[in-house]
């Protein structure tokens, strides 16, 4: 019997096909475990699955909205989100890239606006999603290396 | 088309047909500007003019425009005279001097400070340059000289000259002009070329696009030469900046052979890139271009500010 790495939730969110090595982007994206305090969270990096290799991430008894999940689509783009009653998924989602990005990134360009101590969070306007390219809503530079730009 | 209220940040926010109503408005202004008619069209208005960094033409020239339509101005030239020396923000600044005035136009040496701005203030927001950003009200002005001196801005082929990279003045331009289908040829030093995302921007919107080392070849067909200095302060690099001025220089000779009815246009200040015998020739057009900013400048306030529909 295949020996699994880590054991299935009873009820809780289980976060799929998140782009190898960036499970703990993800939690630091959602505020995990902060946001989630009285679960308990588990992750596994470089899993093998039919489609290569994944990053999972469970959190067990809290089912997170979709929309609150959306803004790791930045960082991993095939992620599924799961929700897992009595260990059955009752709900699957495809993240989706938001129109706007608002405080996760900040922009790369040191001369930005949004980069002195103004009082306004880094924000990003999606220029196109398939590729994933954003710019910068104030100085309207395209942020390249996008998961290096992680507040 | 209503202006009342609106910001002004980039050339992006304003239609083709946005920017004609306001050069045919401009146009109507000319004798104002000139001093040769009075008008009161802006009385009871107050412009702030906030300019965190150094300019001439932009500040006087707005300072010039809200006057000549009955306007009052209040502002400072230097950031050193205001609490942002105290470490005050922007944010606060612009809330600040808001409820003092009707309009601001400013100048900030950050990228994106503008659009930030009109984010916290109700009153319009005029952007007169953000750092290495936009800076609408040139490239308005640049259009309405065109149109005034070749009759139509699209039918041009327009050769964009020198530091094509740092510029914002030409980033603004070449949009512009791709919105109005005029040819671009982009003249630079490849690494002072205009930087991809401009190239690729303009030519999604169809326009014709060519680049060229050679500013003699260049000039042998371009309708408009327009010249930009090459920016000593968006420079990184000392060594990268002494490597390319001078590199091109507009004088008579070029011009002789150049495309007949050729006119030449500078933002200004100019540095070494066009020659002083060229000023008193038929091809200099950059001290008009330098006029033509009262004029354009009185058509947005009194757009903005609703004394004009």
């Amino acid at each position: 019997m295949k020996e699994l790495k880590i054991q299935p939730i009873k009820n809780g969110t289980v976060i799929d096909h998140i782009t190898p090595g960036n499970a703990l982007k993800v939690l630091k994206i959602l505020k995990i475990p902060e946001n989630v305090s009285d679960s308990i969270v588990s992750a596994v990096m470089n899993v093998e699955s039919k489609r290569g290799r994944k990053d999972i991430v469970k959190i067990e008894n809290r089912e997170l909205k979709a929309s609150e999940v959306d803004k790791i689509a930045l960082i991993a783009p095939n992620a599924t989100i799961n929700i897992i009653r009595n260990y059955e998924v009752t709900e699957k989602h495809h993240v989706v890239v938001p129109d706007e990005i608002v405080g996760i990134v900040k922009c790369a360009n040191p001369n930005c606006i949004s980069n002195s101590k103004e009082p306004i969070q880094p924000r990003f306007i999606v220029k196109s999603r398939e590729p994933l390219r954003i710019k910068c809503f104030y100085c309207e530079r395209e942020l390249e290396d996008i998961s290096s730009g992680l507040m | 088309m209503n202006f009342k209220g609106r910001d002004i940040v980039s050339i992006k926010d304003l239609t083709e047909e946005e920017i004609l109503h306001i050069l045919d408005i401009a146009e109507g202004m000319v004798p104002i500007a000139r001093g040769e008619e009075k008008s009161n069209l802006l009385e009871g208005n107050i412009m702030a003019s906030l300019f965190f960094e150094p300019s001439t033409r932009t500040r006087l020239s707005f300072e010039a425009a809200m006057k000549r339509l009955g306007g009052n101005v209040i502002g400072f030239a230097r950031p050193g005279a205001t609490s942002l020396q105290k470490g005050e923000s922007l944010a606060d600044t612009i809330r600040t001097a808001e409820s003092y005035c009707d309009v601001i136009v400013m100048r900030h040496p950050q990228e994106g400070s503008a659009r930030m701005a009109a984010e916290f203030a109700s009153v319009p927001i005029i952007n007169g340059g953000d750092g290495a950003g936009h800076h609408p009200t040139q490239c308005l002005l640049d259009l309405f000289t065109i149109k005034k001196e070749k009759g139509d801005i699209g039918k041009n082929k327009v050769a964009l000259v020198g530091d094509l990279k740092y510029g914002r003045t030409v980033h603004s331009l070449a949009y512009a002009l791709a919105m109005f289908k005029a040819e671009m040829v982009f003249v630079a030093p490849e690494q002072l070329q205009m930087p991809s995302e401009v190239v690729e921007e303009c030519k999604a919107m169809g326009a014709t696009i060519s680049f060229e080392t050679d500013l003699e070849k260049a000039v042998e067909d371009a309708d408009v030469l327009y010249v930009t200095r090459i920016q000593k302060e968006r420079f990184p690099d000392p060594e990268e900046y002494n490597k390319v001025v001078g590199i091109y220089k507009v004088d008579k000779k070029l011009l002789e052979n150049a495309k007949k009815g050729i006119i030449v246009m500078h933002p200004l200040p100019r540095v070494y890139e066009i020659a002083p015998e060229v000023d008193n020739t038929e091809y200099a057009s950059y001290f008009r271009q330098a006029f033509n900013g009262v004029p354009v400048r009185m058509a947005i306030l009194a757009l903005v500010l609703g004394g004009i529909k």
